[in-house]
């Protein structure tokens, strides 16, 4: 209970240290910091239509944080979310294309099925690399975000290229009725939905089955878990699976939510911002969704920072940059707070 | 007769290409690998490039000179590896997220500032033409080798000689090695890492540097693609040597020229799988140097759990 609040705190001591460093920062620009902070707020959360566009840009990250902070459970610091949205995006848009006329609801089906799994086995290999041939998981990732996008422009240039899209090369579209739709008449899809529900059965999956508490196990002590006799192996590329399942998601829904074919925008960096959302809520699922909110809205008020303030969009990149290494800088803090220390360990 | 002429000129720009794309590899991995030897992982040197190459150019811009350009380049380098330091001093803070967190920071912090660059154009760093006594173009072109090339390919081996012989290279080697035994000897671990990781920093700013003064010669958002990355791979396949840095900088220029080449003599196709070539060869040497037991041959004994 009491570690529970001590993440409380120093998360929220964090924040607020790199509030104020922000506001330096906004200060240095010849802003007030004041007006700036409430652009933020409108921008993210202060209307309807703010409210909108953060959801509909926290639904990704939601995701994309799981390809992070699932293998980092497990002790694997994995930065290929990313490049597992471009995978999980490019094969559920070709799915989409080969099997436009069947039902909608069994193409959307097909589309999440084969988009996650192919996603799942992208990452799954960057596990399987580093347990089996020692490879460095953070390396093998990062490359694989270069690779990947290296194939989606190939394909999106070549063979797949609608040939309307000039501007913005595009494969063939899925099919309007193909699509996943609005929750009500907002124009927040319900991608979000799948967000939520995937952070939630993972948070179940961590806190409250075996597997959950034997991959804690293998992050906390590798040599542990092998003398009681978990199967390691399983648990990590399980853990590597899940996580590249979770961003192939979030490419699906990109995919089949917003642009009903694959572009560029699969690789807007999502896949980054997620790393972020995953270190901030210390790979635990749950705090996940709060933390997404946050970064999704911080991105969606870009736009007000830059109309009304004359700030580049890299503010908000700037933004997440002091909040990140804030947080991390608070890791050096845990235990050493002694009104946060259970009793026992005092003595 | 003519296809000959086609793959002449594609080996002579991928060799042209190994030294032009090749050098800011040669500064950033020699950089990483000074970092590693004294025990430290910095994967924010893809920040410290981006920014080299943003206060380069800016510097270069304003006062004229581009060499006073690569000095400001190479100072906030230096700056963003001190940071980088500062923040690794616990144990319980991960050096290798630091470093991704100081990516984003740094590359947020460069383009908000160089947002006013990106039109003016800045004088260039001086090159030395040796083609000139070709009639060919190609030629010429491969043969125009910048100033930075020469200070890099020096700077290898005398990294190797400082390393080896220095007392300061004993002591990096040390720390690197086993902070144990630095510590018995009495060593300061956290100075001694701080220099090193401010040194490496400031050279991936040079590297930077050469990037926005030289080649692709001026400042934008998508000039660098992943080199300070690629760097940190680099430095496993040279099995932490500074001489073998420099043979891999020029493997990976190469691969790096090898779309752009093939593109010049007409074959577009698979023009982007081409430019993954660097990538995939990263990966592959990746998985060849690592081995099932986990210690490689040259690898700083801090990074054996």
């Amino acid at each position: 209970m009491l570690k529970t609040v001590e993440i409380w705190c120093l998360s929220l001591g964090a924040l607020l240290l790199s509030a104020l460093l922000i506001a330096a920062f906004i200060l240095s620009t010849g802003n007030s910091p004041f007006e700036v902070f409430y652009s933020l707020y409108r921008g993210a959360f202060g209307s309807w239509f703010s409210w909108q566009n953060t959801l509909v840009r926290a639904a990704p990250l939601m995701l994309t944080a799981l390809c992070t902070a699932l293998p980092a459970r497990v002790g694997l610091i994995v930065i290929g979310g990313e490049g597992a949205m471009v995978v999980g995006g490019l094969t559920a848009a070709i799915t989409g294309i080969a099997m436009q006329d069947a039902p909608s609801f069994i193409v959307i089906s097909a589309m999440l099925i084969v988009g996650g799994g192919c996603a799942g086995l992208w990452i799954l290999a960057v596990g399987a690399l580093r347990h089996y041939r020692n490879v460095n998981e953070t390396i093998s990732s990062l490359l694989l975000n270069y690779i990947a996008i290296a194939v989606l422009n190939f394909l999106v240039v070549g063979v797949l290229k609608d040939p309307a899209t000039l501007n913005n090369p595009s494969t063939y579209s899925i099919g309007d009725k193909n699509m996943i739709t609005s929750i009500g008449d907002s124009s927040v899809h319900w991608g979000l939905i799948y967000g939520l529900v995937v952070c939630l059965a993972m948070w179940f999956v961590a806190r409250r089955t075996t597997f959950g508490f034997a991959a804690d196990v293998t992050g906390g002590n590798i040599r542990a878990a092998r003398l009681v006799g978990l199967p390691v192996a399983k648990i990590v590329l399980l853990s590597c699976f899940l996580g590249g399942a979770a961003a192939g998601l979030a490419g699906v829904i990109e995919i089949a939510a917003i642009q009903g074919r694959a572009n560029s925008s699969l690789n807007a960096g999502y896949g980054y911002a997620g790393i972020l959302v995953a270190f901030l809520a210390r790979h635990n699922p749950l705090a996940i969704i709060p933390y997404a909110l946050l970064l999704g809205g911080i991105q969606a008020s870009g736009g007000l920072l830059q109309r009304a303030h004359d700030l580049p969009d890299a503010t908000v990149a700037v933004f997440q940059g002091i909040i990140f290494m804030m947080i991390l800088s608070s890791e050096m803090l845990y235990g050493r707070i002694k009104f946060l220390q259970p009793k026992s360990m005092m003595s | 007769m003519d296809n000959d002429i086609g793959l002449w000129s594609v080996l002579i720009a991928v060799l042209g290409g190994a030294i032009r794309v090749g050098t800011p590899f040669i500064f950033v991995s020699l950089g990483e690998c000074l970092t590693e030897k004294a025990g430290r992982i910095n994967l924010g040197l893809e920040g410290n490039l981006i920014m080299g190459a943003m206060t380069g150019y800016a510097v270069s811009y304003l006062s004229g000179s581009p060499w006073l350009g690569v000095l400001a380049a190479a100072t906030s380098g230096c700056v963003l590896g001190i940071l980088h330091a500062l923040l690794c001093q616990n144990k319980q803070v991960n050096d290798i997220a630091v470093g991704i967190a100081m990516m984003l920071f740094a590359t947020g912090i460069a383009f908000f500032y160089g947002k006013a660059f990106i039109q003016p154009s800045a004088p260039h760093l001086p090159s030395i033409g040796f083609g000139n006594w070709s009639s060919s173009p190609v030629i010429k072109a491969a043969l125009d080798i910048n100033v930075l090339f020469f200070l890099g390919v020096a700077l290898a081996p005398a990294m190797a000689w400082f390393l080896r012989t220095s007392r300061w290279g004993n002591a990096v080697r040390v720390v690197g090695e086993s902070s144990d035994a630095a510590l018995s000897l009495g060593m300061n671990i956290n100075r001694v890492r701080l220099l090193s990781t401010m040194a490496g920093g400031g050279l991936a700013g040079i590297g930077g540097s050469y990037l926005s003064l030289y080649y692709p010669g001026s400042w934008s958002e998508g000039l660098s693609s992943g080199q300070g990355l690629m760097a940190v791979a680099l430095v496993i396949f040279a099995r932490w040597n500074p001489m073998n840095c420099l043979y891999a900088s020029l493997l990976f220029g190469g691969a790096a020229a090898l779309g752009p080449a093939l593109q010049s003599v007409g074959i577009n196709w698979g023009y982007y799988l081409f430019n993954a070539a660097p990538y995939v060869l990263t990966l592959l040497i990746m998985i060849a140097a690592s081995s099932a037991k986990g210690t490689v041959r040259g690898m700083p004994g801090e990074f054996v759990k």
